[in-house]
């Protein structure tokens, strides 16, 4: 695996009033990755974000961006990431297309109104170049800080809630903008608190709760691992318990005895063996030797939310 | 040194003038006019000559310096605390330039707005009063150098102030005050000797007083004095704002 491109090691931060909000973070993002980092409010991800971008001084600890150190060689640190930042911050008065051209030049970078466009055009924002930021809906403004975080060509973005107040269609239009990026390799690292959008994009999780790293995984692998599944026999009539003949099964009622649960390791499931696969057939055989007819059944696998759910409360 | 950074931070201020013209330049321009009626054509034509030289005349320096001031800080303090108050400064913090950088894009633009403004109530007091300029080029040094040092004390206010009310403290609390009594309408030999002494420790007498020298030729301290007491006030800024951004206060939780 190559170096990663970023690097986070014992990294800490306490606030003025005594507040630890990260604690002995070591994190290693990949080189060309979307990596999505969940974690409940004020469980230190946008303070990480900000140790990383320059915005708050660390405590102690390292990061380096790209092979560079962001306090020792912060010129080329820096100039490596773009951040767009949570809330919708921007001057009002300023037109989209200065305030973007304005960005670039504060990353020192010499004008290039072809890439403004480009850029622009991408985010569907072109039209609106000449209106002045006060005039534009929410969403728009929050694709002018995409458009300002790009305007100085980023080998790194971090997307801070990049969709929080954003309607369902245009989110899905930045998921693609996000994915675009990701191709024309660019890293991306954002946080979220709709636990879909990391489902949808990301390559790797990663769990911060009270300022510390709860895990970092493969998203595939996440959810093998810590995945359930759930096949679920609606029965035709309803049940006061489990019969005997299915205790071996661990099985659960619900919907007042109507249903009938098994839960199941979703990593083994379907799995070279085919374990579940053939228990999955002994219940069934199991359940119509004991008698009961069921007129439907079901299965679900257990979202990332519920994973995260999971872990956080654990903790 | 990146010039593209201190350029953007330049132009952005000076376009945010240009969108204020109202503001920034003819509101001040209009005041310190009255002032030239008030005190120079209404009031100052009953009045005596001051060291040889007509009371409409004399004030000019002065209200020129009384704009300067108050301008150069509102001016710097403004540009940095909007980021701030709006929540942009992040941008700011995350982009790859120095503080030296931030400093000569901030205060830069700051100064240049005063010194333009100031130029233009120059040429304005010229339809009001007689005017006369003995050293054109100490003029500039005074104008220019007085117009960097306030924008830097603007500067530092605007990253200390935590709300609009605290950015409008200094500027009307303090320099108002030290600008009126500190010679601008009068020479400090019309005043008792308790209060000639007082008026000594007042910083900006200085200022003007050399101001003035550098149009008529008469001072109420040397010249020597007037250029020490703003490179002090210019060297005491920059310690601060170095020490600002060594810190991180205000700026960097």
């Amino acid at each position: 695996m190559s170096e990663p491109i970023i690097r986070v090691s014992a990294l800490n931060k306490t606030y003025e009033g005594g507040f630890q909000a990260l604690k002995q973070i070591d994190l290693d993002i990949q080189r060309g990755e979307i990596f999505a980092l969940l974690g409940p409010n004020g469980a230190g991800k946008t303070t990480l974000i900000s140790v990383i971008c320059g915005l708050v001084n660390a405590t102690d600890g390292q990061v380096v961006v790209d092979g560079f150190d962001n306090q020792v060689d912060y010129r080329e640190a820096r100039s490596r990431i773009g951040l767009v930042p949570q809330e919708l911050t921007n001057e009002a008065f300023e037109t989209v297309w200065n305030t973007v051209n304005f960005s670039r030049g504060l990353f020192g970078k010499p004008p290039d109104p072809g890439h403004i466009e480009r850029v622009l055009k991408s985010l569907t924002l072109w039209d609106k170049r000449n209106n002045r930021l006060i005039t534009l809906s929410g969403g728009m403004k929050r694709r002018v800080l995409i458009a300002k975080a790009l305007s100085h060509e980023p080998r790194i973005l971090f997307l801070d809630e990049p969709t929080a107040g954003v309607d369902v269609g245009l989110r899905r239009e930045m998921w693609d903008v996000v994915r675009q990026l990701r191709e024309s390799g660019v890293t991306i690292i954002l946080t979220t608190h709709y636990i879909e959008e990391a489902e949808e994009m990301a390559d790797r999780i990663g769990v911060i709760n009270n300022g510390e790293i709860v895990l970092v995984e493969d998203k595939a692998a996440l959810m093998r691992k810590l995945g359930s599944k759930q096949l679920a026999l609606h029965l035709h009539e309803p049940l006061d318990s489990v019969p005997p003949a299915l205790a071996a099964y661990d099985l659960q009622l619900a919907a007042n005895g109507s249903e009938l649960i098994y839960t199941y390791d979703a990593s083994r499931a379907g799995g070279a063996e085919g374990q579940e696969s053939s228990t999955i057939s002994a219940l069934l055989a199991d359940v119509e030797a004991a008698g009961l007819v069921f007129k439907d059944l079901h299965t679900r696998q257990s979202s990332l939310e519920d994973i995260f759910v999971d872990l956080v409360k654990e903790r | 040194m990146n010039l593209y950074p201190v350029r953007a931070i330049y132009m952005a201020e000076l376009s945010r003038t240009r969108r204020t013209l109202l503001q920034s330049i003819v509101s001040p321009v209009i005041s310190t006019s009255l002032y030239f009626v008030v005190f120079g054509a209404a009031i100052g034509s009953r009045i005596s000559e001051i060291d040889g030289i007509s009371y409409g005349a004399f004030i000019v320096p002065g209200l020129i310096m009384l704009m300067l001031l108050t301008q150069s800080v509102s001016n710097a303090s403004f540009g940095i605390f909007f980021p701030k108050f709006s929540g942009s400064v992040y941008e700011l913090l995350s982009a790859p330039i120095s503080y030296l950088e931030i400093v000569i894009g901030y205060v830069g633009a700051a100064a240049t707005k005063s010194v333009v403004l100031g130029l233009i109530i120059l040429a304005t007091a010229g339809f009001f009063v007689p005017l006369e300029i003995a050293h054109p080029l100490w003029m500039m040094a005074f104008l220019v150098l007085t117009a960097i040092t306030f924008s830097l004390l603007g500067f530092i206010i605007g990253i200390w102030a935590d709300g609009f009310d605290k950015l409008q403290l200094v500027p009307l609390l303090v320099i108002t005050p030290l600008t009126f009594l500190g010679g601008s309408f009068y020479s400090i030999d019309m005043l008792p000797p308790f209060w000639q002494g007082v008026t000594l420790f007042n910083p900006v007498l200085y200022l003007i007083s050399g101001f003035r020298w550098s149009f008529y030729g008469v001072s109420d301290v040397s010249l020597a004095a007037s250029v020490a007491m703003i490179l002090l006030f210019l060297g005491v800024c920059l310690a601060l704002i170095s020490w600002i951004f060594r810190t991180g206060y205000r700026l960097k939780p």
